[in-house]
This record gives C-alpha cells, sequence and structure tokens, in this order.
C-alpha cells in the first residue's frame, strides 16, 4: 500500500482523548488538505504520524509501519513537517539550514570539513523556495512567508516523500498565499502532500481531497464540493450553511 | 582564499604573543604562572564548544582535568620513584606492600601520555551516552555535571592510601627525565603548554566552521526541529561533549608538571565553576573568547589575591553575574556591537534588531 495509511490512531493525554480513532488514507501524489474547528486533533495527528505524540493503532508510509520509531528514524524515511510557528536555526544563515536538512545521511569525515559551495540539491531548492537571493542571509531576519518557504525547502532537500504541512499559509499576505499554493502545486508533482489549513479561500483553490476532523475523529472526507455539501460539516464546522 | 588570511593572521599574533613576548617580559615565576593560567585557557576552549556552540553548560570540567591531572601525576610519581618503588606518599601511609594494580600501567609513558586525553573522552563518551539519551538537559544538566565532580572529589580524599587524599599527588620532581626545579625545564613545559592551546585552538576552529559546527549550532538553538530533519542530536551533542572533555585532560596533564601538584581541591566543584567564569566572561560562542576569559579571570584572581586576599570572592561572584546579566555574549560581542554602533553613525540606518539573548542556562 503506497501513501499513507492510518488504522484506529488513538492518542490520549492525561485521560484526555485528542486523537479517537481515526482512519485515514492518502494515496501518493495526493494534496489532502486537514480541516477542522480548534482543539479537533489535526495537529496531534501530525505529531502522532513524525512520532512526536505517543499513540497507539497503526501508521505505515510506504508500507513501513511508523508508530514505535523514533523521531529521526521516521524522518529518515521520508516523512517531513513543518511547524505552525515556523522554526527554522535562526542564527544559521538559509544556506547553512538548508545544507543542514540534506545532511543527516553524511559520513564523520564529510561532517568535520568546511562545506565547500552549494550542494546542487540546495541550489534547486533555493529557486523552487525563491530564497535564492536570501541564501546568505540569517534565518532569523527573513519575513514569516520566507521562513515557512525555507522550511518547505529543507523538506525538499532533506529528500522527504510525505510532506506534511501546519498552517503554512497563517499569517501570509494575500501574494504569498498565491505563491505557497503554486509550491504545493509544484511539490504534489512527485511527492504527497497533506496540509492542515484553516483557510478556506486557500483551499478551495488548492486542495485536491478534504479530510474534515472534529473532536478528534474524521467526520467527513471527500473533494471540495463534497465536504462543503455535507450537511455535518456545514453543522460543526462551518456552523451555517456555505455560499458557493 | 582570502576567508583563510584573517585567522592565520590571528594565530601569528597569538604565537609571536606567547612565544616571544612573554617569555622576553615575564620573570619565571610569572611566566611559570602565566603556563598555569594557559592551562585553563585550553579547558575554556572546551567549554566554549561544548557550551557556547553546543548548549550543554559543562559545570563539572573538573572531573576531566582531574582524569588527565592524575594520570600524568601518576606517572611522575612512579618515575620520580624509581623502578620498583612506590611513590613516597605510599609509603608514608603505610598501608600498602605493593603498588595497587590500577596504577601498574601508568609506570608506563606511553600508557600514561595516551591515558591523560583518552581516558576523560572514554569517561565522558559512557557519561554522555546516558545523558544525552535520556534527553537530560538544560539545568538538570548542569546540576548532574557538577555532582559528578563532588563525587569524584570525594572518592579521590576518600582513597587517601592510594590518591594521597586530601593532599592529592604532590612534591612531583621530574618531567620525562627533565628535573622540574631548573628553570630551563620550566620555560620547555611553558612552551609545551602554549603549543598545546594554539593546537586546541586550531582543532576547535576547524569543529567550528565545518559542517559539523553548523550541525552544533543547530541543536543547541533546535534540538527538538533536528530530529525532524533525520538526526539524532545525542550524538552530535556526544562529540562536542567528548571534545571538550579531552582537552580538559589534555588541560589537566599539563597543569601537573607546570604546577607540581594535583589535588582533589582543584579539581572539584569550585574550580569546575570558575572554569566556567572565564568562559562567561570571555563569550562562549566565540572562539578566542572563551581562552582570554580564562586568561584575564585567572591573573586577576592572582593579583587581586595578593593584593586583597577577602575580596576576591566577591569579585569573582561580580564576574559571574554581571556578563549573564548585561553582557550575554561576553567580552567577544564587544567588538561586534562596536561595530554595529559604527555603522549606524555612519549611514544612520534605523537602529539594528536587537537579538533576543540566549538563554542562560541551556
Amino acid at each position: 500500500m503506497s501513501g499513507l495509511s492510518v488504522r484506529d490512531l488513538r492518542v490520549v493525554f492525561d485521560g484526555f482523548v485528542a486523537v479517537g480513532g481515526v482512519d485515514l488514507d492518502v494515496p501518493a501524489g495526493d494534496v489532502r488538505f486537514i480541516i477542522g474547528p480548534n482543539g479537533a486533533g489535526k495537529t496531534t495527528l501530525i505529531d502522532a504520524v513524525t512520532g512526536l505524540a505517543k499513540a497507539t493503532g497503526s501508521v505505515t508510509f510506504e508500507g513501513q509501519e511508523l508508530l514505535g520509531r523514533k523521531v529521526h528514524k521516521i524522518a529518515r524515511l521520508g516523512v517531513g513537517r513543518t511547524f505552525q510557528t515556523a522554526t527554522v536555526f535562526e542564527e544559521l544563515t538559509v544556506l547553512q539550514n538548508l545544507d543542514i536538512a540534506a545532511g543527516w545521511a553524511r559520513g564523520p569525515l564529510t561532517l568535520l570539513r568546511t562545506r565547500k559551495g552549494v550542494p546542487p540539491e540546495v541550489e534547486k531548492a533555493l529557486e523552487t523556495v525563491r530564497l535564492t537571493g536570501v541564501r546568505d542571509k540569517p534565518a532569523g531576519t527573513l519575513a514569516h512567508g520566507q521562513k515557512q518557504w525555507l522550511e518547505i525547502g529543507m523538506l525538499l532537500v532533506q529528500n522527504a516523500q510525505l510532506f506534511l504541512l501546519d498552517e503554512p499559509v497563517a499569517g501570509m499576505s494575500h501574494d504569498e498565499r498565491d505563491a505557497t499554493g503554486e509550491l504545493l502545486g509544484q511539490l504534489s508533482k512527485d511527492h504527497t502532500v497533506v496540509v492542515i489549513e484553516h483557510d478556506m479561500d486557500f483551499l478551495r483553490r488548492f486542495a485536491r481531497t478534504v479530510t474534515v476532523m472534529h473532536a478528534g475523529k474524521i467526520l467527513s472526507e471527500g473533494t471540495v464540493a463534497q465536504v462543503q455539501a455535507d450537511p455535518k460539516v456545514q453543522e460543526v464546522y462551518l456552523g451555517h450553511p456555505v455560499e458557493a | 582564499m582570502t576567508y583563510l588570511k584573517k585567522p592565520l593572521v590571528g594565530f601569528g599574533i597569538a604565537a609571536v604573543l606567547l612565544f616571544v613576548v612573554a617569555p622576553v617580559a615575564l620573570g619565571d615565576f610569572r611566566l611559570n604562572l602565566l603556563a598555569k593560567y594557559l592551562c585553563f585557557a585550553i579547558i575554556a576552549v572546551g567549554i566554549g564548544l561544548a557550551w557556547g556552540r553546543g548548549g550543554m553548560l559543562t559545570l563539572g570540567q573538573g572531573v576531566f582535568f582531574g582524569l588527565g591531572g592524575y594520570a600524568m601525576a601518576m606517572h611522575l610519581k612512579l618515575a620520580d620513584a624509581g623502578p620498583g618503588s612506590m611513590p613516597d606518599f605510599m609509603m608514608l601511609y603505610g598501608q600498602l606492600d605493593e603498588l595497587p594494580w590500577w596504577w601498574k600501567p601508568f609506570a608506563n609513558p606511553i600508557f600514561a601520555l595516551a591515558a591523560t586525553i583518552l581516558l576523560p573522552m572514554f569517561v565522558a563518551l559512557l557519561l554522555g551516552l546516558l545523558i544525552f539519551r535520556r534527553r537530560v538537559r538544560g539545568a538538570y544538566f548542569a546540576i548532574l555535571s557538577q555532582a559528578l565532580c563532588a563525587a569524584f572529589a570525594i572518592l579521590l580524599i576518600g582513597q587517601q592510601g592510594t590518591t594521597g587524599g586530601t593532599n592529592g599527588l604532590t612534591d612531583i620532581q621530574g618531567f620525562f627525565g627533565y628535573d622540574l626545579n631548573d628553570p630551563v625545564n620550566r620555560r620547555m613545559i611553558y612552551f609545551i603548554i602554549a603549543g598545546s592551546l594554539l593546537a586546541v585552538l586550531a582543532l576547535t576552529w576547524q569543529l567550528n566552521r565545518s559542517r559539523y559546527g553548523e550541525l552544533l549550532v543547530a541543536v543547541r538553538d533546535g534540538e527538538e526541529r533536528v530530529r525532524f530533519l533525520g538526526y539524532d542530536p545525542a550524538n552530535v551533542k556526544l562529540v562536542a561533549y567528548v571534545a571538550a572533555a579531552g582537552m580538559a585532560g589534555l588541560a589537566g596533564a599539563l597543569f601537573v608538571p607546570a604546577v607540581g601538584i594535583i589535588s582533589p581541591a582543584m579539581i572539584g566543584v569550585v574550580p569546575s565553576i570558575e572554569f566556567v567564569i572565564g568562559v562567561a566572561v570571555g563569550g562562549r560562542a566565540s572562539l578566542v573568547g572563551p581562552a582570554l576569559g580564562a586568561i584575564a579571570v585567572a591573573w586577576a584572581k592572582t593579583a587581586l589575591s595578593e593584593k586583597v586576599p577577602s575580596a576576591w570572592t566577591y569579585f569573582e561572584g561580580l564576574l559571574f553575574i554581571l556578563p549573564i546579566v548585561f553582557l550575554p555574549g561576553g567580552l567577544a560581542s564587544l567588538a561586534g556591537m562596536i561595530r554595529r554602533r559604527r555603522a549606524v553613525v555612519v549611514d544612520n540606518p534605523p537602529a539594528p534588531v536587537e537579538k533576543t539573548p540566549v538563554e542562560v542556562t541551556t
């Protein structure tokens, strides 16, 4: 079974059920948006998939079981993620950030030497995420949107096959959103992308499929139109019928 | 290769200062004191790597300094006693008929020399594996390293018959056949120490500018984030921790011939904190800051203790507090601040964005 497959996933924090038995299939090459009100368990779901939160059930990616593995081992299987607040290494330059992201497989001798030039995959990622012009700037000085793109660039050079993006366009300007959407389109050609997002306009324009979560469970799943027409979704998530 | 020029000039100046200016300008007594300070500087370079670059507040470097120092002192005591004899203090206490088994290998000079560096590194490796795999960090790491330091000193004191107890290993006369009472030989020891400091600085310089150095800073600033990039931060920290331990061990080994004694009072909790003060004053994240800070603090301690013995303790407390509150980057960050201020005056752009100070405890 290729792509991401989640079976009966449960995450419990001190008796509070954050994710209560989720089944989810994201086929390879999909652009899946996960939406839901605050506290629906969206981020916890990603935390469980990436090994950050303890969970029961089963999560497989490209046939490999992820649950029970350590965070860095899961990352090495090609599962990459970004965070709600962009977390890049602020004191290091954009180039250094990307070079580190590209390097977990490097041997000790390579590590102890100084980087000479720009590795080709880093060069390519810089262009894809449009940061070539600021590559020698400290990542801490980047604009909010650029930091999110840098994180996506880091996933690219990390050779992630599955991109889990946690609210990538939150706080972005209109133009930055458009650019991010285009970037998603580019990524989806040879990656599987899962996006957590609140922005309905962004979702309508760029989602291929949508999963709606509510109170730790999957509420609805389908295309944008199908999900929007679902009365359950209108009730709990939007609170009123959608005019679309 | 212009980016290589500046550090090379720096090394050149340091070499001239250490090998030409200092021996000419200072008398035998002061030069010998400087030799001792340079040993502290070697430890400081290691702390700069582990704490400044790696975010590990190593409050227990005395353990590794002590392991290196005792390894060297054991060999020198055995050499002083001559083949087949026991060191003087063992005869004095008279509890032993024979050299303890763990003293015996130190009669071999090559074993002893290797042990001064490899033994602390090995101990650091074991400790590090336990500590970093369990994700002990921040203040917990600092307290743990300090507790280990106290335990080590207590262990040494308790084993008076084999370690010299509170007195330590004293009255060391020779260094691989050279008489340490001869000023010429003491001068030679100084040159060995100065050369070692330069070598340690060069090694750390390369580590800092390597890909590993970038990764270490990334681990310091975002240990959890690094995991999601496929790295195990425990291994990254381990390398810096073990390297710093090796440097402390080397410093201990060189300290013994320079000072002629090693004792639990020199490697316990208080000296371990003093090693860190120099680094904080000098600027923990820079290369030469820790070394210069350590030399400056050790020099200030001697100078002040000579004039007003009781004042040193208060001054030392101030030294620890002031840089942490007012100058988190240490004296090394002053240069950058002045440069930035000048740039503001010249170009008059909007004030530079204040960087948030790195948390002290990590």
